[in-house]
């Protein structure tokens, strides 16, 4: 039989509440002394971005980002993945220019799908484009397309990947946040991160000449030099048999050369809707060029 | 006797016995590979520097003459395979994926098998200096698979000592005989490689390590080794991996290599019996290694057997020559547990290569291809001979964890024998997975 003893309940009870009143006196005099001062700001501007925490950007994450803007290091506009209003309205509130930033978007350099490209062989192992690469380059005949087994689809946090009909991935340029996460993950180095102004794109990076190139894959640079001759000095160049823009004179480019390709290597990305592959050998010109 | 010496013979704990597939092949002598018309020869067919190519397209060479030189200390020439006309130098793709620079030689109809250019030296009078530089001369590159060019392996540094020189005879890849053939068919020609390779290395003694299901691998050098006093020939345990140098070394002589150390640190060099067979041959007459013999068997293959096969040849050549059968195969270079599988029978038989295997494919829907979940039940761990912890490391891969894999769970230590990988009752595919990681690893630290 315990006997309640009331007195000894009350020492309890008032020592419990006084050792956490003292713990609690600690840590607000320790919250006190330990304050630092952080500009309001950076909550603010941190509430206005998108929080994808994706690194386009080039800092760490949203909150180094907003921190970036505060102290001046950095202009909203790169900040890529807001809309033009929420950048506007971030550079109103800080009272800084919005600055501009042309945005980039992931690009494939293949356009070589299942139903233009030949196998080699059939792969039947892990099913990562990592894994296929480690067996003779994978089961593609051509050593330098895409392999088709998603990893940039999976490991794109935006969801902005998608694996079309044949087997290739499909960039949605909208979600795109240009963050290198597909740049990095491709076996064949097919992805790069491109300023949607260039419109002008060579979707392969097959470095064979000729008809072995075309025997691959019908969408295959096949080192022909057509869009070379017909393009504005410089513009275009071949490299390793593989037709190469020079990007400094993007403003001369046109669909000219997409025009010119027999086989539909070179591509015109109008609006982001890409024509390559089959469709773009369909507009191979069959007149002569008009003389300017 | 017999039984008390087969029950303590020594070997390596962990380890397991794959059904070993050899007698398919091992009583059938070694033939000769006719010339295949377009030879494929790729510049970097060893560890290290890959070589410099000294011909042009459109030249004409014979049989043995350099067709490219050593580029670096780490690196060996390349010697003409055939008498012929060099078609073109362009990019291939290698059997482990990588772009590739490669000398293509389109060889005469009439070609002869004798080896044209040769620069003779008598052995008896080179210093052990000479003998390394006749050695890289040869183009000559450890055979047995992994491909490090011997001259460097022989090299000793000054502050190292070695007492022992380990002939590996051992052979555990199933299906693979090439080596016991060698041994079998040119005894002669291995113990003038030991002598020469003894000299180089200043060592005393020399073991050769053989499993002990070629006995009569055994028995025959025995003979040969009757009047010498300094090599000895001894039987070990048949078990995979017992042609790891590591395991051979545990076996033969009971000390470890420590972790992240190389055979040199204990005093110990070990080459392939195919290496030092091939110098023996080579070195006094003065040839480059332009040939080698790889097993070519499996089912699906109407002559399975040893070939001796010119450096270069593409595998769908060979094929057409031992008859295969065709179908849905999958074509394996080397032996099945750590060789490579290949997608192009355009694939050329390289130095490293020591068998084509030509096994039939499970179907895709087969369901010993889907992979389960890990059910911890630890064959792995009790199956690698490094002693790593395959079933953490493969969750850790599952994960991406790449970097703490190589941390904290010694990931670089793993040699990719496919122990793991064969025991696992799940079909987790984890020796692939630690190559995954090991490339993203090495892609990562570039």
């Amino acid at each position: 039989m315990v006997e309640f003893d009331l007195l000894q309940t009350l020492i309890t009870v008032a020592f419990m509440f006084g050792l956490g009143f003292l713990l609690s006196m600690a840590l607000v005099l320790a919250n006190r002394k330990l304050w630092v001062f952080e500009d309001p700001r950076i909550d603010e501007v941190e509430e206005m971005l998108p929080s994808t925490n994706c690194g386009a950007c080039g800092t760490a994450g949203c909150r180094p980002f907003a921190e970036a803007l505060i102290a001046g290091d950095i202009k909203p506009a790169s900040c890529t993945v807001n809309s033009t209003e929420a950048t506007g309205d971030i550079a109103n509130y800080l009272g800084v220019d919005a600055g501009d930033v042309v945005k980039r978007v992931a690009r494939l350099a293949c356009a070589g799908g299942s139903n233009v490209s030949k196998n080699k062989a059939h792969y039947s192992g892990m099913s990562t484009c990592r894994a296929a690469a480690l067996v003779n380059g994978g089961p593609k005949s051509c050593s330098w397309g895409c392999i088709g087994l998603e990893d940039c689809a999976r490991v794109c946090d935006q969801d902005a990947i998608k694996m079309d009909l044949h087997g290739l991935p499909v960039v949605d340029p909208s979600k795109c946040t240009a963050c290198d996460d597909c740049v990095d993950v491709c076996p064949k180095d097919l992805f790069s991160l491109q300023p949607v102004t260039q419109k002008l794109w060579i979707a392969c990076k097959n470095q064979v000449h000729g008809d072995a190139a075309e025997a691959d894959c019908e969408v295959a640079c096949n080192a022909c030099e057509r869009c070379v001759v017909d393009s504005p000095e410089g513009l275009i160049v071949m490299q390793d048999n593989l037709a190469v823009i020079n990007y400094e004179k993007n403003h001369l480019a046109s669909a000219v050369a997409a025009e010119r390709c027999p086989t539909g290597a070179i591509v015109w990305l109008n609006n982001e809707i890409p024509v390559k592959g089959i469709k773009a050998k369909r507009i191979v010109r069959k007149d002569a060029l008009p003389i300017h | 006797m017999g039984f008390f010496s087969a029950i303590t013979r020594s070997s390596f704990s962990h380890g397991l016995h794959p059904p070993s597939h050899k007698a398919e092949t091992a009583g059938i002598p070694i033939k000769r590979m006719p010339f295949a018309p377009l030879l494929i020869i790729p510049l970097s067919q060893h560890i290290g520097a890959p070589s410099r190519c000294i011909v042009n397209k459109g030249d004409e060479v014979v049989r043995g003459q350099p067709i490219a030189d050593a580029s670096a200390a780490l690196s060996v020439p390349i010697h003409a395979p055939a008498t012929g006309r060099i078609k073109s130098i362009e990019q291939v793709t290698g059997a482990r994926g990588t772009m590739e620079t490669a000398i293509l030689l389109q060889v005469y109809d009439a070609s002869s098998q004798q080896v044209l250019w040769r620069n003779p030296v008598d052995p008896a009078s080179l210093s052990s200096e000479q003998i390394l530089q006749a050695i890289q001369d040869l183009g000559l590159v450890g055979l047995g698979g992994a491909a490090f060019p011997s001259h460097f392996k022989q090299r000793i540094p000054d502050d190292k000592m070695v007492d022992t020189l380990v002939i590996n005879g051992s052979e555990c890849e199933p299906y693979l005989t090439c080596d016991h053939r060698i041994m079998l068919e040119r005894p002669e020609h291995l113990i003038a490689g030991i002598k020469l390779a003894m000299r180089a290395t200043k060592t005393r003694r020399a073991i050769i390590g053989i499993e002990d299901n070629k006995m009569d691998a055994v028995n025959v050098l025995q003979k040969h080794l009757l009047n010498e006093e300094h090599i000895s020939v001894q039987a070990v345990k048949t078990k995979y991996p017992q042609g790891s140098e590591k395991m051979l070394i545990k076996s033969l002589l009971n000390r470890e290599v420590p972790a992240g150390g190389i055979p040199l640190d204990i005093g110990v060099v070990v080459n392939n019996v195919q290496t030092l067979s091939s110098l023996g041959q080579l070195l006094p007459v003065g040839e480059g290694l332009i040939e080698r013999v790889i097993t070519v068997t499996g089912p699906g293959i109407k002559h399975p057997g040893n070939y001796r096969v010119p450096v270069g040849t593409p595998i769908g050549f060979i094929l057409q020559q031992v008859g295969y059968s065709g179908g849905v195969n999958e074509f394996i270079l080397g032996g099945p547990m750590m060789g490579p599988a290949v997608s192009s029978l355009e694939t050329p038989i390289t130095k490293s290569c020591s068998g084509l295997l030509v096994l039939n494919e499970p179907g895709i829907q087969d369901e010993t291809r889907m992979i389960w979940p890990c059910i911890k039940c630890g064959r792995c761990v009790s199956a690698c001979p490094m002693h790593l912890n395959p079933a953490q490391l493969g969750l850790l891969a599952s994960a991406a964890e790449y970097q703490q894999m190589a941390d904290d769970y010694n990931l670089n230590h793993c040699f990719e024998c496919g122990c793991c990988s064969y025991i696992c009752p799940s079909n987790i595919p984890l020796v692939q997975y630690f190559r995954i990681a090991k490339a993203i690893n090495r892609e990562l630290a570039a």
